[in-house]
């Protein structure tokens, strides 16, 4: 008896064995099962992403993205992707910080830790900020809900109506709440059969300008009416028209996945704060296992950071 | 990282983020130049641009996966447990887009159908003929 007592107080010791006496795969027990979450995960993110696949080949036409994306803080002209490859650099250099704590934590240097570690704080708050503002710009400046998209692209080429046009042509013009539209003249449903003379977000009246089959356009949100004001055109054939909703599924595919992964970013934000304090106080120091702590959480944070290159691939890129 | 030393290490880090860095910059330009916003009036066809966008965001993966996820440096059967199972999302992006393809067209040809005058009698019979099915995948 008394000598399986010490064989078992050997083994709870030796925290290389999980129990059995060795470690499968080498790698602690947290390490393998953080790995295994993480392969979880990325079965989550695949599912979300295929599903965005799927429905996107479903349509006949998509959002061009460096269109959609086109709009950075404190400039109101055009500059596609820039602000997003920007965001991208934040999340690879807060990534760079993360491998640096690891290796300081390798070397039991506490203060390097913690310093990385911070630095890496930083960068994932900026990254999300500027999520913030990416979101707050589609929704709020321009109308894209996760029931409406108003951005999308011709099918077919034609020149954008003016006012006198849409009269010659034998429509009514109306002026009702901080707007002004054109019915036909025997139209009943009002909502249905509102044009719009074509205006952009900047307030340019764009009457008179031809477009071609697969431009971009953006069906131009006024806050002033709360109306989404759809652009008449008359086709190459002579027809009347008006600009039409880009496919429904994009908004909410984009805020949904992109939300996931800021949630993964606010959560790991959170670890990564409360692992950062346990650092500063010395409590993996006293575990003697070269901060493992650090190594788990940074194996999330590039996982983080590994999503968001398939993210950026699939919205920003494709 | 096991197996290298602290300054090597140091250093294998600094070169991880220009290469990502760069990769990242190329994608972006591939994706600019080839949409007409850099030289006016070209444009890079989508079979050329996507395959590469494509091949530069998996080997962005494998840098991160391998280099600042140390997975180079496990136990082999430790790194193929976690990446063989991936290997399944092959077959799914595979099969969804192809279902995907085949919604869209069965929308546009549910349209087609409707625009067919009943009266005059000219639809007669199923609506969906075999041969009409289309089986490959449409790529834009």
């Amino acid at each position: 008896m008394a000598t399986d007592t010490v064989v078992q107080e050997d083994v709870q010791k030796d925290e290389s064995a999980w129990s059995g006496g060795a470690e499968p795969f080498k790698a602690s027990y947290g390490k393998l099962m953080m790995w295994y979450f993480l392969l979880s995960d990325a079965f989550t993110f695949a599912g979300f992403l295929i599903a965005y696949g799927a429905l996107r080949f479903s349509m006949p036409s998509w959002p061009v993205p460096d269109f959609v994306f086109a709009k950075i803080p404190f400039y109101s002209g055009g500059a596609p992707l820039v602000f997003v490859t920007f965001m991208t650099f934040v999340l690879i250099v807060s990534s760079v910080t993360m491998v640096r704590a690891v290796q300081e934590g390798h070397r039991g240097n506490q203060s390097g830790v913690v310093k990385w570690m911070i630095l890496t704080v930083l960068g994932g708050s900026v990254f999300l900020g500027c999520q913030a503002w990416e979101w707050v710009n589609l929704i709020s400046g321009e109308g894209v809900t996760i029931t409406k998209n108003p951005f999308s692209s011709h099918v077919e080429g034609g020149t954008y109506l003016s006012a006198t046009d849409l009269k010659g042509e034998g429509f009514q013009e109306v002026k009702k709440d901080n707007a002004t539209y054109y019915l036909a003249a025997e139209a009943a449903d009002v909502a249905k059969n509102r044009y719009f003379v074509k205006v952009n977000h900047e307030g340019e009246n764009l009457a008179g300008e031809e477009f071609k089959a697969n431009d971009s356009y953006l069906i131009t949100y006024s806050h002033s009416s709360e109306l989404y004001e759809a652009g008449a055109y008359k086709t190459a054939g002579g027809m009347v028209a008006k600009e039409n909703y880009g496919p429904k599924a994009f908004g909410g595919l984009f805020f949904f996945i992109t939300g996931f992964h800021g949630f993964h970013v606010l959560s790991g934000l959170i670890f990564l704060l409360i692992i950062t304090i346990n650092v500063g106080s010395g409590l993996y120091a006293n575990r003697g296992n070269h901060y493992e702590m650090v190594e788990k959480i940074g194996l999330y944070w590039h996982f983080v950071d590994l999503v968001w290159v398939f993210v950026f691939l699939v919205f920003y890129l494709l | 990282m096991a197996g290298v030393s602290y300054e090597e290490g140091k250093k294998q880090a600094y070169r991880g983020f220009v290469l990502l860095g760069i990769i990242t910059i190329v994608e972006v330009l591939i994706a600019l130049v080839g949409n007409g916003h850099v030289i006016e009036g070209f444009r890079l066809a989508k079979w050329i641009m996507y395959p590469l966008m494509i091949a530069f965001s998996l080997y962005k993966a494998y840098f991160i996966v391998s280099e600042f996820m140390h997975m180079k440096y496990e136990v082999r059967g430790l790194a193929m447990s976690v990446v063989m199972p991936t290997m399944l999302l092959i077959w799914a992006i595979i099969a969804f887009l192809q279902e995907g393809s085949f919604w869209g067209y069965r929308r546009q040809l549910i349209k087609d159908k409707n625009a067919i005058d009943v009266n005059e009698g000219k639809q007669t019979g199923s609506i969906l003929k075999m041969e009409e099915l289309e089986s490959d995948i449409r790529f834009f």
